[in-house]
């Protein structure tokens, strides 16, 4: 950890923040994103399993076949046994990835239960605005705002480089959410890897999405599509259910006064 | 202000996939649909407003109430 370092652990802890040199996942903060974490995981282990299993073989036959050791050379031109083994093995390993993996992958698609609350997120080259209408009564009041990336040369003190935003998005944790992904001109996305989820937001198509955070805090993300120079920063703010009532009427509102 | 009642538009399951554009559209005609039929006071047409507030993006309600206006809506009305 760097001086800055340290300040940065004392003005504000994104831990949930990329760090540098780091080389696994971010901690999850939805069920789907351990979920990928554990099918990782799960893969890792064949993974091993394999290349031990490969290399051995290969560091035998490299030692027992060296022509110092064996210079008459092997008339054996196949096997039968082996030849079954190694083509039935290998297609039984891929399956038993295949399962977990389309399971999750499929389970990540369903909208289980109702949403209890829509977030619109759309895409602007470059920034994002994002709406809240579950409350509105007519088609002109929205509690719309926008929400621009801290430009390279004035973040504050303990705050992430090209990672910050002005406005976060504020939702509450341990509930279900719909989130609408799409774009006002250029394809971008909607990623945040914390919460597993990797949306494109395609112009005139509406993605949706569906996530639970499950605990408080703050997650980064960032656009993942090239979609010009400055890719638009996400960052969620999750909040207890109880301090997301006041935060929806007392911070968003003023912010979109103008809007 | 403590905790505030979230409510929003359901899933359907007409628009099972990822891809809920014609469910933000369709929303919009049935509410059309449901003031025509019953006029503008109707009541329970106002869930069918949620929910395409809920689901469109502002900027296509603006477009598509201009486009009414205009009596040049594409959907069937
Ligand atoms: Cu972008």
């Amino acid at each position: 950890m760097s001086f800055t370092g340290i300040f940065h652990f004392f003005t504000n802890s994104p831990c949930d923040a990329a760090e540098p040199w780091q080389l696994g996942s971010q901690d999850a903060a939805t069920p789907m994103m351990q979920g990928i974490i554990d099918l990782h995981h799960d893969i890792f282990f064949f993974l091993i399993l394999i290349l031990v299993f490969v290399s051995r073989i290969l560091v035998r036959a490299l030692w027992h076949f060296h022509s110092k050791k064996n210079p008459i050379p092997q008339r054996i031109v196949h096997g039968t046994t082996i030849e079954i083994l190694r083509t039935i093995f290998p297609s039984i390993i891929p399956m038993f990835i295949a399962i977990p993996s389309f399971a999750l992958l499929y389970s990540m698609d369903e909208v289980v239960v109702d949403p209890a609350m829509t977030i619109k997120a759309i895409g602007h080259q470059w920034y994002r605005s994002y709406e809240y209408s579950d409350y509105n009564s007519s088609d002109e009041q929205s509690l719309t705002f926008d929400s621009y990336t801290i430009p390279e040369d004035d973040p504050e003190l303990g705050q992430s480089r090209l990672l910050e935003v002005d406005n976060r998005v504020v939702v509450p944790a341990k509930t279900h959410l719909r989130i609408i992904v799409t774009s006002a001109d250029v394809p971008h996305s909607w990623a945040v890897p914390s919460s597993g989820v990797k949306c494109d937001a395609v112009p005139g198509r509406l993605n949706q999405i569906s996530i639970s955070v499950q605990r408080e805090g703050v997650y980064y993300g960032q656009c993942s599509e090239i979609c010009g120079t400055n890719h638009a920063s996400i960052v969620v703010e999750a909040v207890s259910r109880k301090d997301y009532g006041s935060r929806v009427s007392n911070q968003l509102i003023p912010q979109t006064g103008e809007a | 202000m403590g905790e505030i009642e979230l409510k929003t538009a359901p899933a359907d399951f007409r628009f099972p996939t990822t891809n809920q554009s014609r469910h933000c559209f369709t929303r919009y005609i049935e509410f059309h649909r449901c003031v025509a039929a019953k006029g503008d006071e109707a009541t329970e047409c106002e869930k069918f407003a949620k929910y395409y507030r809920s689901l469109c993006p502002g900027e296509w309600v603006d477009r598509w109430n201009e486009q009414r206006e205009n009596g040049i809506f594409p959907g069937p009305l």
